[in-house]
């Protein structure tokens, strides 16, 4: 064994190595995603900053993008993370598994230069296949949707067969048949038709049925083995926590999908489905909190890893709160017709991606760093009381909450002047975009999304520092299977 | 604490989650193949391409308590009549452009995309181009090169993005038959443009 306090891959199994890689370049991708962030921000408050250069459209298209990527990372990598600890066996596609990954990684790389370097293509087919697919969160061009398309179905055959030649736990049933599930509805999103209707039937297919089905289950399993791990409940615990959670996801999250479906063209009677399932998407999160949060309070939150654990409740209280309180906040048809296409959208967004994922990834950071420093001591009692970990976590929720509730009052101007009042035209889209109230939360926003990318980069010093020359070795959770 | 309740048991709650799992897809494929067939282009909801020769208003429905779309007079977009294969041509290059312009990450469409610039549903119908009789030079004109025009009182403009004088007919075309998709009233209470004779 090598010496504790410094990162060292023999403290790695061959999956968790892998896993690394891909936090890597989760972590990066993040940072990309805060900074064009913040330019596009910076686009509302000075719409002439960068105009012609980097217009608002392609730092908003970078910043969607590096968001689902680094997310899709931050799952693969926490998948390749626990698979051998779970399943006990060795992972049996592993080089197959690098070589994918290094492959995705250069694909994901030029779909980010084109984004930036040649923008858009002329009005042809040729520039869905090679530029631009032009569709909110899914623009990277065919060749990548193939890309991505191979790549998830390798992750899948590791895992599977890994789980299939070692031990079959629940979670991995789970986890196998929700990367199927995965990779099964992103074909939904590749191909083109004229039909709008039909496009965005589709389309919604994939952005609903990841983001508030397959993702929600998947992070469910990360935080049914994050739960074993730091703090040591029984795998029966939290494997029929996870039975009850996927009930209760996929049973509001499949018939939820309807909440999209008020405004594209498609029937009325998506109204009731789409009202009344979505309106219970909220509560497979409260019991992802209570299950959490009881687990914690049982062990008087004793555990191995204090930062995981914080983000781990970060994120039960994030994924409620943004996800089902955010979401329920506008998913009434009733309501929904005057905040559909406003700030509110954007302010769900923020808080749910954040809370849902965003916040899981960060706690099987540093998960992974600890290991990889030599299963070093990452209780209380760290090296200037763990300030930095703590000042990250403080500054990253915060600036979050903060421009989630600056967007949404900037949505509440939108959704009174711009549709209440004036009648959703063109010029009661300006009346609204150019209210003091509305350019007021615009500013809120930035000044909290400076913030929060002060977090970032606190985040990413911790990231590298945590750990470092520790002498003390963890005391591992109790009663750990 | 009695831990063998059946509501406390792994097995049922798997069991739950398969048939739950399973039976909410299969009542989802189910609505998908009706949803599909009245969505399809042609339909009521969703008119024909061609619906592009014809004057589309957006009028209160009584019954229904919302604006619906309806199909007017003889109206040729560009005051050419188009058969159905070259009015689908037209909206087909228009829609790929929408795409390939990346229109979707500034503007929304059917509600959808970002939140920079307006949405574009009922565009076609908007005050915005002044007149009926002048709307669509202006919106050709204004789609190949919008930089120099009049936005608003923020100083936030559209890019030139390259647009030929044919994808910016295109675009036109897909805007005026996307405007007669019936969206249940979204967005609601909209004032149109005059068109009346």
């Amino acid at each position: 064994m090598a010496t504790p306090g410094i990162c060292d891959s023999a403290n790695l199994n061959g999956g968790q190595k892998l896993a690394v890689k891909y936090f890597t370049v989760a972590i990066t991708l993040f940072g990309a995603q805060v900074l064009f962030g913040l330019l596009a921000g910076l686009q509302y408050l000075m719409p002439d900053f960068l105009y012609g250069v980097l217009d608002f459209s392609v730092n908003r298209m970078v910043h969607i993008n590096a968001l689902v990527v680094w997310m899709l990372y931050g799952f693969l990598g926490s998948v390749y993370w626990l698979l051998e600890e779970e399943s006990q066996h060795e992972i049996v596609g592993l080089k197959l598994g690098n070589v994918i990954f290094w492959v995705l990684t250069a694909a994901v790389t030029v779909v980010v230069l084109v984004f930036l370097l040649v923008q858009v293509g002329p009005g042809k087919e040729s520039t869905i296949w090679l530029i631009n697919e032009g569709r909110e969160y899914i623009e990277a061009p065919r060749w990548a949707d193939i890309g991505i398309v191979v790549s998830v179905l390798v992750v899948f055959y590791n895992v599977a067969a890994t789980f299939g030649k070692g031990r079959y736990t629940g979670i991995a049933g789970v986890l196998v048949l929700d990367l199927l599930a995965l990779f099964g509805i992103y074909l939904a999103g590749m191909f083109y038709t004229t039909n709008i209707s039909i496009d965005q039937y589709w389309w919604w297919w994939v952005i609903h049925l990841w983001v508030e089905a397959t993702w929600e289950v998947m992070v469910a399993c990360i935080m049914a083995y994050g739960l074993m791990k730091v703090l040591g409940v029984r795998r029966k615990i939290v494997e029929t926590w996870l039975y009850i959670e996927v009930a209760l996801m996929f049973g509001s999250g499949i018939l939820g999908l309807g909440h999209h479906y008020f405004w594209i063209g498609t029937p009325e009677y998506w109204f009731s489905i789409g009202g009344v399932f979505s309106a219970l998407e909220p509560i497979p999160l409260v019991a992802m909190v209570v299950h959490a949060v009881f687990d914690a309070g049982a062990r008087h939150a004793k555990n191995s890893n204090h930062p995981t654990m914080a983000w781990l409740i970060a994120h039960a209280f994030g994924n409620f709160f943004g996800a089902g309180v955010w979401g329920f906040m506008h998913t009434l048809p009733q309501i929904n017709l005057y905040t559909h296409g406003t700030q509110w959208s954007a302010s769900h967004g923020h808080l749910a991606f954040f809370g849902a994922y965003a916040t899981i990834v960060i706690a099987m950071f540093y998960l992974a760093v600890q290991k990889w420093r030599g299963d070093v001591w990452m209780s209380g009692g760290l090296p200037g009381n763990g300030w930095k970990w703590k000042w990250a976590l403080g500054l990253l929720n915060l600036g979050m909450v903060g421009m989630t509730m600056s967007m949404l009052v900037s949505g509440y101007v939108q959704s009174q002047i711009e549709r209440a009042i004036e009648g959703s035209s063109w010029i009661g889209y300006f009346a609204a975009q150019s209210h003091h109230w509305f350019v007021q939360g615009m500013w809120w926003r930035e000044v909290f999304g400076v913030m929060f990318a002060a977090g970032f980069v606190l985040l990413v010093w911790d990231l590298l520092t945590i750990g470092c020359g520790e002498q003390r070795k963890l005391v591992p959770a109790s009663d750990s299977v | 604490m009695a831990t063998n309740q059946w509501w406390a048991s792994e097995s049922f709650w798997r069991k739950t989650a398969i048939w739950v799992t399973g039976g909410s897809f299969v009542v989802l494929m189910l609505l998908t193949m009706d949803t599909i067939s009245q969505i399809s282009v042609g339909t009521t909801r969703v008119p024909a391409y061609s619906v592009i020769n014809h004057r589309i208003e957006y009028k209160f429905d009584e019954q229904r308590r919302v604006q619906v779309p309806v199909i007017g007079v003889k109206e040729p977009l560009f005051g050419k009549e188009l058969n159905e294969e070259e009015a689908e041509a037209l909206v087909k290059l228009g829609k790929l452009t929408t795409q390939a312009k990346n229109c979707m990450n500034c503007h929304t469409l059917l509600g959808n995309g970002a939140y920079y610039a307006p949405d574009l549903t009922k565009s076609w119908l908007d005050q915005y181009w002044g007149t009926s009789e002048i709307r669509e030079v202006q919106m050709v004109e204004f789609i190949k090169d919008p930089s120099d025009k009049l936005h608003n009182s923020m100083g936030r403009r559209m890019p030139k993005l390259g647009i030929t004088d044919e994808e910016a007919r295109g675009v036109v075309a897909f805007l005026k038959w996307m405007s007669s998709i019936d969206t249940n009233g979204f967005p609601y209470n909209f004032k149109s443009i005059e068109q009346e004779n």
